[in-house]
């Protein structure tokens, strides 16, 4: 067959393509990477769900994955109007689903996860909805997991059974939109198909029951590279006023396990030059329970779960000049946001008289003026103030925190790196 | 007690007997998967609803897996999965229903029914459901019941019916006359459209001219795609005759789902046999030799009215083989739509007419290229065939004159909301929006919705511009494109009350496909109930605007695109009303965060 040759211009450089190709890939024969969630290979007609692939065509926005390459093809791929276009897609997506990577098998493996670290995403602009999806154990090899479903229509193509018949499909539609599993279609899967299934899934919402290994941190598909070397402190120094005044800093944990506090810690001696630096006023890490004086920074662990969480956070906002939303769990609520699908009355009597520890015949929970009250659910910080800067992770590693915070404080404000983005 | 009729008769049996008619007419086609919108609606016409034992049947005819017919069915919102009563009320909800007394309606359908909307009363004898618009804007409220028209609903009126249908009465016996208002043509006799119809006159002056002397009269004409998309008709017809295939299709496109269009239902109904040359002429240019018409299910209605107009045709030889001994061959058929505002799109059209679900396809290939059944498929909105034909019968000069030198011909607007003459006017391009409202009686103007929800806001400081088929002008002359709807809201209409309404309308249509529109509508409505009720920061309703801008950019058809506008242009038009509402910093209500848990708390 005759391949005619075309030529394309991406950001600037010329490449050769073969006609009749889609653009994405075309640009990936070349080394020209476009991010993208649906595509998986080239397939008629492509999908074009996520709509991660839109660049800019001739001037126009279009998904590369739907637009074959044509002679004199002018692409935009990296202008930061149409990187922002792409970074608000993967945020809509992370705040429609309800995605709890460290509570994820395919967290470390996951496409949508990944495009959140090279995006740089370290907080959604859209608020999370946290609506409750069902989740699908019926069958006997597939788990699917609505909660985590971007329906990105890949199994709806690719999975069918040997008469080619669909085990999955599209489900009602606009906001209310699933995939719907067939499992009588589904029993006629072999082992193989079933796990190339789960592998297919660009998420962790279709899970091959039993059979999905979980990796060690660092061994999977999209962890930080181990060689990576961490931008030691010292690199810093030029930027850090020698006049010797030290700034102040605050602390605390709301909603969240302390893990935070912990990385924090975790630079070991470093701590020690950290000293120098800083000094600390309200934290846990001092034990200093009330304010003295107005603060440079507060760095918030945890969501809003209860009103004493709230006071906190409140008067973090009034005592600190600039206040850093450290980890998950405060910047959209993160593993405790969980109950957040389910009313308060559930969580109350599931945690209190249903659950496997309560004793026979439990009928109290605990009511007292001075036991701080819950909340409807666990709001992000974000909801109640203004955040100045987020650290994403779960958590956040020490050096990156330390990187970050310095950077606040002495430099030009927040630069972290893919490597150094991590949500689990 | 629900009476649920199981059918008992094998699904072969069924398509034979009850089918077989339906399929006949689909003479050109034998692939059964297209056949599937017409079992469905078979089996919900006749038990109300469609069974998991239909479902297992059809599955296992079709050879297609159980969850894909599913998929379809949930897809459409005619489609019923769980039994319903033996009359089905759908009453508009959409924002000129709001207007014209919608509340009040559905609290008496519900007091009068005993059912509350959702759902079926306990005797299984009413089911309401409210749906998006039904296309009679300019007698609102309005319902279907049974898929008949009600209009012009009053809560005695809706009494009466409800007390007849209680009574075994037949809904066929007290169904309105939908009355067709059209309130405005060009006074000199020359309207393009309200002209007297002469059956075939069209077809004569065809069958003497070539394809191609055709496609260049359509051209010359300067008709531009009435849908409100205002692509060059003459164009996609060469485009559709260039296109090398033994098959091709024409479709008319009759899912007139804009919210305030009605003009597709009113020419199907004063002229169904125009709609039917338009296109004959369509299949002549561009060499195909089956059309379709694809009926919205909310026009049920017409359907027989159409119907029968294709049987005359057929009867006195305007359809079928060698159209006026010209060797010439055109079938056309009614496919009905069931339910799905994003089918209007045409490549969602088409792909409900292969039977799927009505998502809109990714642009590889146009329609003209790649349609139906992946033939060359040329779809047409209703009035552009209407004025095809008509230019085949008076020559392009009849629409090419008219209008102003940038923008030629005329256009139907559907006027409604409030004026005192909602209906149809056929307006010359070049008219200001002044004059428009002055022939439709609205004097006091607030708020102007310009071709559907999807569309742009005109405010009583813009009366100057030019209603035309062209986006241009500037400052001290402005055009505005005249796609077909014009709501009219007057002072009294609270701005965000309409806003919702339409942010709603997007939630239910958005096909779900892509991300932005599937979730950035959902999220944009989120904010928007935040902003009504005074808790959304001045930044966060800005922040709207950006937000708008991603739908635009990368949404995958038009519904997505063009979804945000309203609520853009209405943080521009109406800064005033949003400064009011907007927040100078962030608040956050902690009593009513608490409220679950104290409510919890005391009670136990």
């Amino acid at each position: 067959m005759d391949l005619r040759k075309v030529t394309i211009t991406i950001d600037g450089k010329k490449f050769e393509a073969i006609e009749g190709q889609s653009l994405i890939e075309a640009a990936k024969n070349n080394g020209f990477y476009i991010p993208t969630l649906c595509h998986f290979k080239e397939i008629y007609p492509p999908l074009g769900t996520c709509r991660v692939c839109t660049v800019n065509i001739n001037g126009k926005p279009d998904t590369a994955c739907t637009r074959k390459v044509f002679d004199g093809m002018e692409v935009e791929v990296n202008t930061p109007e149409v990187l922002d276009n792409r970074k608000a897609i993967v945020e809509m997506l992370f705040a429609e689903g309800n995605h709890y990577c460290p509570a994820c098998a395919k967290s470390g493996d996951c496409e949508l996860q990944r495009k959140g670290y090279e995006m740089g995403i370290s907080s959604s602009r859209f608020p999370h909805l946290f609506e409750e999806r069902p989740r699908d154990f019926k069958d006997d090899r597939i788990f699917l997991e609505h909660n985590r479903c971007i329906l990105c229509k890949r199994c709806v193509h690719e999975v069918k059974t040997n008469k080619g018949e669909n085990v999955f499909y599209f489900q009602n539609r606009g906001h209310n939109m699933l995939v719907g599993m067939d499992y009588e279609k589904a029993k006629e899967l072999t082992d193989e198909q079933v796990l190339e299934a789960a592998k297919l899934c660009p998420v962790g919402a279709i899970i091959a029951k039993g059979k999905c290994s979980v990796k060690p941190f660092g061994d999977r598909k999209f962890d930080v590279d181990k060689n990576i070397k961490w931008i030691q402190s010292e690199d810093m120094e030029l930027n850090i006023p020698k006049d010797g005044k030290k700034k102040i800093v605050a602390t605390t944990s709301l909603a969240g396990c302390f893990g935070c506090h912990m990385s924090l810690l975790d630079i070991d001696l470093g701590i020690l030059d950290v000293l120098e630096l800083v000094e600390f006023n309200k934290s846990p890490l001092t034990d200093i329970k009330k304010f003295s004086k107005q603060c440079d920074i507060g760095i918030i662990e945890g969501g809003v779960a209860n009103s004493e969480n709230f006071e906190v956070l409140k008067e973090f906002r009034k005592k600190c000049k600039i206040v850093v939303a450290l980890g998950e769990c405060s910047i959209w609520g993160g593993i405790p946001a969980m109950r957040n699908t389910l009313p308060l009355k559930d969580c109350l009597e599931e945690a209190y008289l249903n659950s496997i520890s309560s004793e026979n015949n439990e009928n109290i929970i605990p009511y007292h003026e001075d036991i701080p009250k819950l909340l409807n659910k666990v709001y992000s910080v974000s909801d109640i103030i203004k955040i100045d800067y987020y650290i994403p992770g779960c958590p956040p590693n020490a050096e990156h925190i330390w990187k970050a915070i310095k950077n606040i404080l002495f430099g030009a404000g927040e630069k972290v790196a893919y490597e150094e983005f991590k949500y689990d | 007690m629900i009476k649920i009729i199981e059918t008992v008769v094998s699904v072969s049996e069924f398509y034979i007997r009850k089918l077989k008619p339906i399929y006949m007419e689909y003479t050109a086609i034998r692939n059964e998967r297209t056949q599937l919108l017409n079992y469905l609606w078979e089996f919900q016409d006749k038990n109300g609803y469609i069974s998991t034992s239909d479902i297992r049947k059809l599955s296992k005819e079709l050879g297609i897996s159980w969850i894909e017919i599913e998929g379809v069915i949930s897809f459409y919102h005619f489609f019923r999965r769980k039994p319903t009563g033996k009359y089905t009320v759908y009453l508009n909800n959409g924002m000129v229903s709001e207007i014209k007394g919608f509340q009040k309606i559905k609290e008496a359908f519900e007091k009068e029914t005993g059912a509350i909307f959702g759902e079926t009363d306990p005797t299984g004898t009413f089911s309401l459901f409210e749906t998006s618009c039904i296309g009679l804007s300019d007698q609102e409220p309005a319902a279907l019941i049974n898929f008949m028209p009600f209009v012009n609903l009053t809560p005695k009126k809706v009494k009466e019916i409800v007390s007849h249908l209680k009574k075994g009465g037949d809904v066929a016996e007290i169904k309105d006359e939908v009355k067709d208002y059209v309130r405005y043509k060009n006074d000199k006799g020359e309207s393009v459209l309200f002209r007297e119809y002469k059956e075939g006159d069209s077809i004569l002056k065809l069958v003497k001219k070539q394809p191609q002397e055709v496609i260049q009269e359509i051209k010359d004409s300067g008709l531009t795609g009435r849908g409100g998309a205002f692509f060059p008709t003459g164009l996609k017809w060469e485009f559709a005759r260039h296109s090398q295939s033994m098959q091709k299709y024409v479709i008319c496109n009759a899912d007139e789902g804009e919210p305030g269009t009605f003009k597709d239902r009113v020419l199907l109904n004063q002229m169904p046999g125009l709609v039917l040359e338009g296109m004959i002429t369509a299949g002549y240019a561009i060499g195909a030799t089956k059309g379709f018409i694809y009926l919205r299910a909310e026009y049920r209605f017409l359907k027989k009215k159409v119907e029968d107009t294709i049987k005359h045709f057929y009867n006195i030889g305007l359809l079928g083989e060698n159209i006026l001994g010209k060797n010439f061959d055109f079938d056309i058929s009614v496919v009905m739509g069931a339910g799905a505002y994003v089918c209007g799109e045409e490549t969602s059209l088409i792909e409900s007419m292969e039977g799927k679900r009505g998502g809109p396809r990714t642009k590889v290939y146009f329609p003209v290229e790649r349609g139906f059944l992946d033939k060359p498929t040329l779809v047409n909105n209703v009035e552009t065939l209407c004025v095809a034909a008509r230019v085949m019968e008076f020559g392009s000069e009849v629409f090419s004159k008219k209008g102003i030198e940038d923008s030629q011909g005329t256009k139907l607007l559907s006027i409604s909301g409030d004026c005192k003459k909602p209906g149809i006017y056929e307006i010359e391009w070049g008219m200001t929006i002044e004059e428009m409202l002055d022939l439709c009686g609205a004097d006091d103007v607030n708020y102007i919705q310009f071709n559907g929800f999807a569309g742009t806001i005109r405010t009583k400081d813009d009366l100057h511009h030019i209603i035309s088929g062209v986006e241009m002008g500037n400052k001290y002359n402005p055009y505005i494109r005249g796609g077909g709807s014009v709501m009219i809201f007057n002072s009294k209409r609270d701005v965000f009350d309409i806003l919702t309404n339409f942010s709603n309308f997007f939630i239910a249509e958005s096909c779900g496909l892509c991300t932005p529109c599937r979730a950035g509508n959902y999220l944009i409505g989120k904010r928007l109930e935040k902003i009504k009720n005074g808790e959304a920061t001045y930044e966060e309703i800005e922040e709207i605007k950006s937000w708008g801008k991603v739908l635009r950019d990368t949404s995958r058809c038009g519904l997505g695109k063009t979804s945000t506008n309203f609520i853009v242009e209405a943080i521009d038009k109406f800064p005033e009303l949003f400064k009011e509402k907007g927040l100078k910093e962030k608040s956050f209500d902690l009593s009513a965060a608490l409220n679950d848990y104290y409510d919890y708390v005391k009670n136990n």
